[in-house]
């Protein structure tokens, strides 16, 4: 009955940020363009299952996805777990010892990126404007490897406490690089495809992560050094999406 | 009717193959590493199923409601001919849809109890709101020149790993006078922007305006808006920083 009353309340929540996108749209529809809109019902009723799914979802990811990996990034990032696995006195750890912590972050951040709606829908959308040139799985692979490498990354940084934007200065040299190198047609969905990645599952479940860790660290306080994660998930897919394309031309080459 | 029920069960079956990978990963750590007795699994998987059905049916209205009035949209403003209602429409797209947005407000909270441990702010419940509200302000307001500067782009035809890679080194610039405080919030802030309904439409916006413009092609020109859409948001919190120290 909870549950019942939970899932009407994200529905509702969803409805109310959705409406005011909708009712905008439908204004300038109206008042700007002053054209009827086409297949008025298909819209209305597409415009009904993006609440209800995005309500659903949510309220899925709150009963299940996100308690558990909260959970599991609390778990992980215990000192005592990690002295425990490692050998080391919880004043004595070293970066290498938190090698579950990038382990979990590397698989969080693959599959969560792969459930991303967002990038769904970027991927069917680039599949279908390349002609089938850039396949939806290639694509949503080459982002989630982004992600990973990228939040694997960033816990490591936050473990050593090295300046966020060191990494992000070399990560941006290595954008230059590639987008001199990699095929024309890549580079703007390379782009995009760092923003479209943090969003609904990944970013709760990073944050909970970055928190943890900084909590756990002696000398992290979690509300400076907890950020920076995102920044890491949103940079590297775009690395990862431009050597997909440079991969895809090497194979082709052959 | 009919196909539209099958195209929507084919939906769900897809939206459960999206989450195996997911399940496995938690599987194996609760199994291997963790290995302590997890609780309440049958909420857990009754989460589950509603993830599975609303990711369903989000995808299927995703296609038959969002892709279409969005790039409709597009080629209708292209064919009207009016740059101004044009920049107007990306504009307040990108301003409305960001100011309230739920994980912007999470991190506009956290960021003004990082500006109070600094100490640029006083430690009360109305600095501390004002600075969020300003915040969220600013970043709203860069989302929506984000798409405007994106939609002129396509518009004049601007190299867009040129305007991207500038925005790079702005920002490496702009970082080395900003207070540190400020560096972590603002990299993540260009993240959190872009949330799941947006990005299809502005997809769409880009590909449908790439498409009804001539010598334009969809593929290099109707990309691009979210990525100016996470990097503004980096240099305008930045300054936001600068000029509230």
């Amino acid at each position: 009955m909870n549950l019942i009353l939970a899932s009407l309340e994200f529905v509702w929540d969803s409805a109310k940020d959705i409406a005011p996108i909708v009712v905008f749209l439908f204004a300038f529809q109206l008042f700007v363009i002053r054209e009827r809109i086409p297949n008025l019902a298909q819209i209305l009723v597409g415009f009904l299952f993006v609440t209800v799914g995005l309500g659903l979802f949510l309220v899925g990811l709150e009963q299940s996805l996100f308690p558990l990996g909260r959970l599991m990034a609390q778990q992980l990032t215990d000192p005592e777990f990690i002295s425990s696995v490692s050998g080391h006195g919880r004043d004595a750890l070293v970066w290498h010892d938190f090698y579950w912590v990038y382990l979990f972050a590397a698989s969080m951040g693959f599959a969560t990126t792969l459930a991303e709606p967002a990038l769904m829908a970027v991927a069917m959308k680039a599949n279908s404007v390349s002609g089938g040139a850039i396949g939806v799985w290639g694509l949503r692979i080459a982002v989630a490897m982004g992600v990973s490498v990228g939040v694997a990354l960033g816990c490591f940084r936050i473990i050593t406490g090295l300046p966020l934007p060191y990494f992000i200065t070399a990560a941006y040299l290595v954008v230059i690089l590639q987008t001199a190198m990699a095929p024309k047609m890549i580079v703007p969905l390379a782009y995009d495809s760092g923003g479209v990645t943090t969003s609904t599952v990944t970013v709760p479940l990073i944050a909970a992560l970055g928190l943890g860790l900084a909590d756990a660290i002696p000398g992290r306080s979690p509300l400076l050094d907890g950020f920076g994660l995102v920044a890491f998930a949103c940079l590297f897919p775009i690395i990862s999406v431009l050597a997909y394309g440079q991969f895809a031309v090497l194979r082709g080459n052959k | 009717m009919k196909n539209s029920l099958i195209a929507l069960s084919k939906d769900a079956l897809f939206s459960l193959r999206d989450l195996v990978p997911i399940v496995l990963v938690i599987a194996v750590f609760q199994l291997f590493v963790i290995r302590q007795p997890v609780d309440g699994l049958p909420q857990l998987l009754f989460g589950g199923l509603l993830v599975v059905l609303g990711l369903a049916c989000f995808i299927f209205g995703l296609r038959i409601a969002l892709f279409p009035i969005g790039e409709g949209l597009a080629n209708a403003l292209a064919r009207k001919g009016s740059v101004v209602w044009l920049f107007l429409f990306s504009f307040v797209l990108g301003f409305g849809t960001t100011i309230a947005e739920p994980a912007l407000l999470a991190v506009a909270e956290e960021a003004a109890e990082v500006a109070i441990g600094a100490g640029i702010i006083a430690n009360n419940e109305q600095a501390a709101a004002d600075y969020a509200l300003g915040l969220r302000l600013v970043v709203a307001l860069s989302v929506g020149i984000a798409l405007l500067l994106g939609v002129l782009r396509i518009l004049k035809n601007w190299s867009l790993p040129l305007m991207i890679i500038g925005g790079y080194v702005l920002v490496v610039l702009v970082t080395t006078v900003a207070p540190p405080e400020i560096v972590g919030i603002a990299y993540d802030s260009g993240g959190v922007t872009t949330s799941t309904v947006t990005v299809p439409l502005v997809t769409a916006l880009g590909v449908g305006l790439a498409s009804s413009l001539r010598g334009r092609n969809p593929m290099t020109d109707g990309f691009g808006l979210i990525a100016f859409a996470s990097l503004t948001p980096i240099l305008f919190v930045l300054t936001y920083g600068i000029v509230t120290q």
